[in-house]
């Protein structure tokens, strides 16, 4: 693979540069095992607990169960079960999807549209506007809290889910018009030229050549900010409240810290249930999802 | 790839039909707004759809705040669903039209401020109105008298220990992903199976900063001496014939602890860029480097590194301002309370524990000054892309 592939990457040009001498991979090899195993005992560990007999977990730690796995009574779903009912956790699931689903489709459907006028319709202003989107990008999440804040206990939209949608979908905006403007600026510009030609309105174009060809883009960001959202713990903190019917993912398992501290095996189980649904998409869509960093970071 | 766009030529039949369906889609919207902006929207709606079928005990109970919450949540965020999304198209689809008829001299004028319009009105709402108030707001003290106390207040030593522990945070929470993901990404560049093998270490950027303090609460927990340690650390540490330390409690250990959890999380993004951009380094600049005799270890750190610069600074400004607003961890693991607060976490208690929103906002503003060199750097970076573009 390393020799035979040189000739082919030169002429292809930048692909696939730096193929060592195998000489070196020993070492390297090794290397690179440790670190996968250092970067996974810490989730190994979580998982592993959270499916331990909790007489067991006080007593040793959660590698013995590994070193001797068909030892009598020691696997058990009845954390996940205690967990689900008890602690709330299975309510806090379906908050988390009813904030998240809107909170990931509204932004993206309202960025896309501001996206293509920034990129494609000429208008008065339109630099110095997208100037703004682009410093309102590094702006802290904690200069928007209290205004806000006040803002909805007067409108009665704090610990509302109709609050806390508006909410991600404000603060989803400014990446999301940056991500979608960078792919979109990018199209051939004789594609909107003919468009033009044939008599397509801007809201045709948009629509039927525009929308489809940003799929790519338009999905990296919806991987980004249903993570974001998922795993936000601040906003829901801050403007759902602590009522505990209303406790999305992150709240509740940090409810569970204050309740159940100690109690590792109810800990455990809480938290791998927050991180599934996550850690599913991520896995499934890991290639759209790299895309998108490398698209929202290389080029700022 | 030409895609045209066909030129319309209205048919008498949607003539019709996309007038009515505008208007029913219009109706439904004002009923959603209403639906949304009701407290109880979600119970009242299926209450109203129980008293259609004919289950009036069940549209009581709604309506008593019993009976299928569940349901009533779910049937909520639909109806968010359709206001956000079908009701935006509408809103975009239809003021589209409507500026369409207008003479194209106007039309061409309004049209593009239908499309970041509605953009336009959040961004002002949630970012921009409220980063004005805030820094306003940091100079009032809790009565609403003008003052510089908020800020000179942060001067105290108290402050000046929370600022110093955001510092550290800054420095080696950014310094240690970004070396990490740099020599991780160097690394697995140079074995087979790359791919597989970074998904291991990028894991963790799917997980929530609180998921993960729990993950490593239970590295980090401690027990007496006397007894078996659960904790993986303590008990690589008594197994090695030292005393367990309780990592979480023990300042400044604990700072360091809780950074560690962020690099963990963080190193994964850094590879990822770093990678990318290691692959992108010409084949014939390394060929050249091995021909003039540098050693593996040259070429990575002598020509590589220097080529991917920009990448690496990228990286770090993007790390070091998730950084700098760290919360979740430490208000998840400590609260702040062993020596280990920050920022963050402090205008959180002032604002829900001390309710001083002056105090709350000169923190956030803060914050922001220390953002403004990054937000300086894109932009000048924007203007840079605009020019050669």
């Amino acid at each position: 693979m390393t020799a035979s592939a040189k000739p082919v990457a030169r002429e292809v040009g930048r692909v696939k540069a730096w193929r060592p001498p195998l000489l070196q991979n020993g070492p390297v090899r090794i290397a690179v095992v440790v670190i996968c195993l250092l970067w996974t005992v810490p989730t190994l560990g979580l998982l592993v607990t959270s499916i331990r007999n909790p007489l067991e977990i006080a007593n040793s730690g959660w590698w013995t169960s590994l070193l001797n796995p068909f030892a009598p009574d020691q696997w058990t779903l009845s954390n996940y079960q205690s967990v689900l009912s008890n602690a709330g956790m299975g309510n806090a699931f379906l908050n988390s999807v009813i904030v998240t689903v809107p909170s990931t489709v509204i932004p993206i459907t309202i960025a896309a549209f501001a996206a293509y006028a920034f990129a494609w319709v000429p208008f008065r202003g339109r630099g110095i506007l997208f100037t703004i989107v682009i410093a309102l990008l590094v702006v802290p999440i904690q200069m928007s809290l209290i205004p806000i804040l006040k803002i909805y206990s007067g409108a009665g939209l704090y610990g509302t889910f109709v609050g806390i949608w508006l909410a991600h979908t404000g603060f989803g905006l400014p990446l999301a018009i940056f991500l979608l403007y960078n792919f979109m600026s990018q199209l051939p510009r004789d594609l909107f030229e003919s468009a033009a030609i044939d008599g397509a309105s801007h809201l045709q174009t948009f629509i039927r050549i525009v929308l489809p060809l940003s799929i790519p883009a338009l999905g990296a960001f919806a991987i980004f900010q249903f993570l974001w959202v998922w795993n936000d713990l601040l906003v829901a903190l801050t403007f759902l409240g602590p009522q505990t019917d209303l406790r999305v993912m992150p709240t509740a398992l940090f409810a569970m810290l204050g309740t159940y501290g100690g109690q590792w095996q109810l800990l455990t189980a809480g938290a791998f249930v927050t991180m599934l649904l996550p850690l599913g998409v991520f896995l499934a869509l890991q290639r759209a999802f790299v895309r998108g960093i490398l698209a929202g970071s290389v080029k700022s | 790839m030409a895609v045209a766009a066909r030129s319309e030529t209205p048919q008498p039949l949607s003539r019709f039909i996309l007038p009515i369906a505008g208007l029913i889609g219009f109706v439904l919207c004002i009923g959603g707004i209403a639906v949304l902006v009701d407290p109880h929207g979600g119970e009242h709606l299926l209450a109203w759809i129980y008293d259609l079928l004919g289950n009036n005990s069940g549209a009581l109970a709604l309506r008593n705040g019993q009976g299928d919450q569940l349901f009533s949540k779910i049937l909520l965020a639909l109806v968010a669903l359709g206001v956000g999304v079908g009701g935006i198209w509408l809103l975009f689809i239809g003021v589209g039209w409507l500026v369409s008829q207008l003479r194209p001299q106007l039309r061409d004028r309004i049209l593009p401020w239908v499309f970041v319009g509605p953009a336009l009105v959040l961004l002002t709402v949630f970012l921009v109105y409220p980063a004005v108030g805030t820094v306003f707001r940091s100079f009032f003290d809790a009565k609403g008298v003008f003052t510089l106390a908020n800020y000179s207040t942060l001067a105290t030593p108290e402050f000046i220990g929370i600022l110093g522990n955001n510092l550290i945070w800054l420095v080696v929470a950014t310094g240690g992903s970004v070396l990490l993901g740099l020599v991780i990404a160097g690394l697995f560049d140079r074995v087979r199976r790359e791919a597989l093998a970074k998904t291991f270490v990028f894991l963790p950027l799917a997980i929530s900063l609180v998921g993960a303090s729990v993950i490593w609460s239970f590295m980090y927990t401690w027990q007496p001496a006397s007894k078996p340690q659960i904790g993986l650390l303590n008990a690589v540490i008594t197994g090695l014939g030292g005393q367990p330390l309780s990592f979480l409690t023990q300042n400044p250990i604990n700072i360091y602890a809780e950074i560690l959890i962020m690099v963990w999380l963080q190193t994964g993004f850094a590879m990822v860029v770093l990678s990318a951009a290691i692959k992108g380094v010409s084949t014939e600049i390394i060929e050249a480097a091995r021909l003039d005799g540098a050693t593996e270890r040259q070429l990575f750190f002598r020509v590589i590194v220097p080529m991917i610069r920009g990448s690496i600074i990228t990286v770090a400004t993007t790390i070091a301002i998730a950084v700098l607003k760290i919360f979740d961890i430490v208000y998840a693991l400590t609260g702040g309370r062993f020596g280990d607060d920050v920022v963050a976490v402090r205008m959180f208690h002032e604002m829900f524990q001390f309710f001083d929103d002056g105090r709350a906002s000169s923190l956030a503003t803060v914050l922001f000054i220390a953002v403004l060199p990054v937000m300086y750097i894109n932009l000048r970076n924007f203007r840079r892309q605009q020019v050669e573009a």
